[in-house]
């Protein structure tokens, strides 16, 4: 599939690219016509709306092939972890490796409805947009198991340093469902006074750090969140989180570089679900073979992780939340999954990848497979699935309702305009109070 | 001519300017094979192909630094910052190099290089997607920053900033993509089809870098302003009845201190409008060389309307915004003072 006319076609070493583009013409003033053979390279996805999306190709390793290494491995010795999968959950729905049998079924049990929970609510709020109640939303559709699995491996005190798309983490938690949608809606009750954009929560007490809209920069900062609690000494540790397309800004390598001088206590995590908006993980990823080899340049443990496997997910998880508070230092986790939903309500996937492509997805729902696990175990059925999502489903809707009492961004209460010249400095300044004084509050 | 949109505009002038001259080259995030967040930049791939529109990484010094070697090494990028709240990152590239290069080698090396960013407002946007970053540019020696305020200006000043050769900061007020804002964000929506500046030829022309319009002739006031706000501006003449003169500065830098000097002496009266924060913005800039250059023609104190000095909220957006309201009540105070 080509876009344009002077696409060579070959394919990638990976299989997965297609080669790009010839360069035009030497431009003028820069020696006249091109004489030689140097030619742009232009990474492109195999599939392009229109096209039949076919993932057989997609190396998937076998689960329970991948072996696990004692926290205290020698970073040298598991470099092959940064190019494989490490998978839990076969086929059957069976735990099989030396990853698995990690959790109880109660605990299982727990992380089948936290992604329950996570769903329903992004369906819910989705609509919520359409029908005007506020102005944006993200759905972590398909990614689910990620952010829900980490935040069981951490303990209380621990801090987040999350993207947009890790709704999960506070999902999982008994942070007020309500509270969230107040937010989204910037209403009376808006825990961040209508400032922040729909879902860019934040709570200390949670463990999840102020959303920034500025991609990356979170990177960074839980890096030396982490240093800080080794200057200190004390027990806590952090988790920076990236998107696949955000690994490409400099606070991603500012991140690494930080993380491996001072073997800071952190988990930085990249959560590769192919897509930044409408670019292809290639495009960050260039010529490397994996977003995890990003780490091993800078001699930090590095491992690859099924993302639509909760058990898989919560093992390698609690492995490097493990080794940061051994004092072992920081790991870098790279999570494969795939974003099911638009990047946004402002986004329209169908413009740039095929419509089948997420059901074809090889790693499958993070849900179902979850479920079909549980089932397997004799656990759980679809009975009690049914009845899970009902109770869930009733839940959000007891939620919604409660938030609309206290408004919706365009009507009912809202945050007092005078509290948005609030918070800007500890005390409001003279300039601040003037300009106050003139907007009349 | 043809019926555009600002986006059409934009996009018209970039399509004008690969096709003339082949070292004019277009990347940015999200901008090849889908056209750009905003479509700015649709159909070009398929045009001119993935070595003259494409895809970058999400990396904005990454895209200024590769602009600026290019630059250097005979082409003309034009790259596409996604808004100017996340050209953060390429600061440094834009005002510790791109800025200096043909002043630190002495014309040896240059920087014909565009950097277009949607700016400003309006759109329930937050913090990161609001901001009015233009002082940020026009306080830095060697750039060039351009905002226009409608569809016509937006390709003219396009492509003379692509063919200029120094480097150009192109600021597209997001606000105005798809009509003539004024403020009024509780009335339907007006197109740019029914507005006489959403007449732009199909061809190549340019509006040059440094000339100012009047949008509005009169005699008691001078509104000194660019970008969404020269909507406002109408909007707020048009409700108080004062006989407003409405210059749109259309560039910042350089600025048209003709149009500003002519202006202000005959009305003896002046109200400065932008969008973005009060504090050093670029309305304080404008202030100056008013008392500097007109202190003698004055006959009441220069006044400005602007954002607050706070991050742009999300749901007190239009407490935030200058509308025609703030805008009218400027007016009056400077009309009435003897
Ligand atoms: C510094 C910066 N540049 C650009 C953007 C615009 N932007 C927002 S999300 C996004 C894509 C991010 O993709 P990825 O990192 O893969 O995360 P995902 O959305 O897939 O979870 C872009 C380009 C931004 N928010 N900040
Ligand atoms: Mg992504």
């Amino acid at each position: 599939m080509s876009m344009s006319a002077d696409d060579e076609g070959a394919p990638d070493r990976d299989g997965v690219e297609r080669a790009g583009a010839r360069l035009a013409p030497d431009p003028k003033g820069a020696g006249g016509k091109a004489q030689g053979g140097l030619s742009l390279h232009v990474p492109e996805p195999e599939f392009r709306p229109g096209d039949t999306p076919d993932f057989s190709d997609v190396p998937i390793p076998k689960a329970g092939s991948v072996r696990k290494p004692p926290i205290d491995v020698d970073e040298a010795d598991i470099h092959d972890l940064a190019y494989s999968i490490i998978r839990v959950l076969n086929r059957e729905g069976e735990a099989v490796g030396e990853w698995a049998d990690m959790l109880t079924d109660g605990e299982l049990i727990q992380g089948l409805r936290d992604m329950l929970r996570v769903r329903a609510f992004d369906a819910r709020m989705l609509m919520a947009q359409r029908q005007g109640k506020t102005s944006f939303y993200m759905q972590a559709l398909g990614e689910e198991a990620i952010a829900c699995a980490f935040r069981k491996a951490l303990k209380p005190g621990d801090m987040n340093f999350p993207t947009y798309r890790q709704q999960g983490l506070l999902l999982s938690t008994d942070y007020p469902m309500v509270d969230m949608m107040n937010q989204i809606y910037s209403n009376g009750a808006d825990p961040l006074r209508g400032r922040q954009l729909p879902i860019m929560y934040s709570s200390k007490r949670h463990g999840f750090f102020t959303i920034s809209g500025n991609l990356a920069t979170q990177f960074v900062q839980a890096v030396g969140w982490a240093m800080a609690s080794a200057i200190r000494g004390d027990d806590k540790i952090a988790a920076g989180w990236i998107g696949d397309g955000s690994t490409a800004e400099n606070d991603f390598h500012s991140a690494l570089v930080f993380a491996s001088t001072y073997r800071a206590p952190v988990v930085l995590n990249i959560v590769n679900n192919q897509w930044a908006i409408s670019t292809f993980q290639g495009i960050a990823r260039g010529g490397a073979a994996t977003f995890a080899a990003r780490g091993l340049g800078f001699g930090v443990p590095s491992l690859r992780v099924d993302g639509n496997d909760y058990l898989a997910v919560y093992a390698v998880s609690k492995w490097a939340i493990d080794r940061a508070r051994s004092n072992l230092g920081p790991t870098l986790i790279e999570f494969v999954t795939y974003r099911a939903g638009a990047h946004s309500t402002s986004d329209d996937p169908s413009g740039y990848r095929p419509k089948q492509e997420s059901a074809k997805w090889p790693l499958g729902d993070p849900v179902e497979r979850l479920k079909n696990h549980l089932i397997a175990k004799g656990v759980w059925s679809e009975e009690r699935h049914v009845q899970a999502a009902a109770e869930i489903e009733s839940e959000v809707v007891q939620a919604e309702k409660q938030a609309e009492r206290h408004g919706t961004l365009h009507s009912g209460d809202k945050p007092p305009a005078r509290e948005m010249f609030e918070d800007v400095y500890a005390e409001t300044p003279p300039h601040l109070i003037r300009q106050r004084q003139e907007a009349g509050y | 001519m043809a019926r555009m949109t600002m986006i059409e505009a934009v996009r018209s002038a970039m399509d004008v300017s690969m096709g003339r001259d082949d070292s004019v080259v277009v990347y940015g995030e999200d901008v090849g094979y889908f056209g750009g967040v905003f479509r700015c930049t649709q159909g070009l791939q398929q045009k001119y192909g993935k070595a003259r529109c494409f895809d970058s990484p999400i990396n904005e010094s990454g895209i200024i630094g590769t602009a600026i070697g290019m630059a250097v090494h005979g082409m003309r990028p034009c790259v596409e910052i996604q808004f100017a709240d996340y050209m953060f990152p390429g600061y440094d590239q834009l005002t510790q190099e791109a800025a200096r290069i043909r002043y630190r080698s002495n014309g040896d090396f240059t920087v014909p290089m565009t950097v277009r960013m949607p700016t400003g407002g309006g759109i329930f946007g937050g913090q990161t997607h609001s901001q009015s970053p233009e002082a940020l540019f026009a306080h830095v020696c060697g750039l060039k920053t351009v905002i226009p305020s409608n569809p016509y200006d937006a390709k003219g000043l396009l492509i003379a900033s692509i063919e200029d050769d120094d480097p150009v900061i192109f600021l597209e007020p997001k606000r105005l993509y798809n009509g003539p804002f004024d403020g009024h964000h509780d009335r339907p929506i007006t197109p740019w089809k029914n507005h006489e500046l959403g007449e732009v030829p199909e061809e190549y022309y340019r509006i040059p870098l440094g000339k100012a319009a009047v949008r509005r002739e009169g005699n008691d006031v001078t509104i000194l302003t660019y970008g969404t706000m020269v909507h406002v501006a109408l909007a707020a003449a048009e409700e108080t009845g004062i006989d407003a003169e409405i210059i749109d500065l259309r560039t910042i830098l350089p600025l048209d201190f003709d149009a500003i000097e002519e202006s202000v002496r005959k009305t003896g009266r002046c109200v400065i409008v932008n969008e973005a924060t009060k504090t050093c913005g670029f309305a304080a800039e404008l202030m100056s060389i008013v008392a500097e250059t007109c202190f003698y023609h004055l006959e009441a104190p220069i006044r400005r309307v602007t954002g607050w000095d706070t991050p742009y909220p999300h749901s007190q957006e239009w407490e935030y915004f200058p509308g025609p309201k703030r805008v009218g009540a400027a007016l009056l105070d400077v009309m009435e003072a003897a």
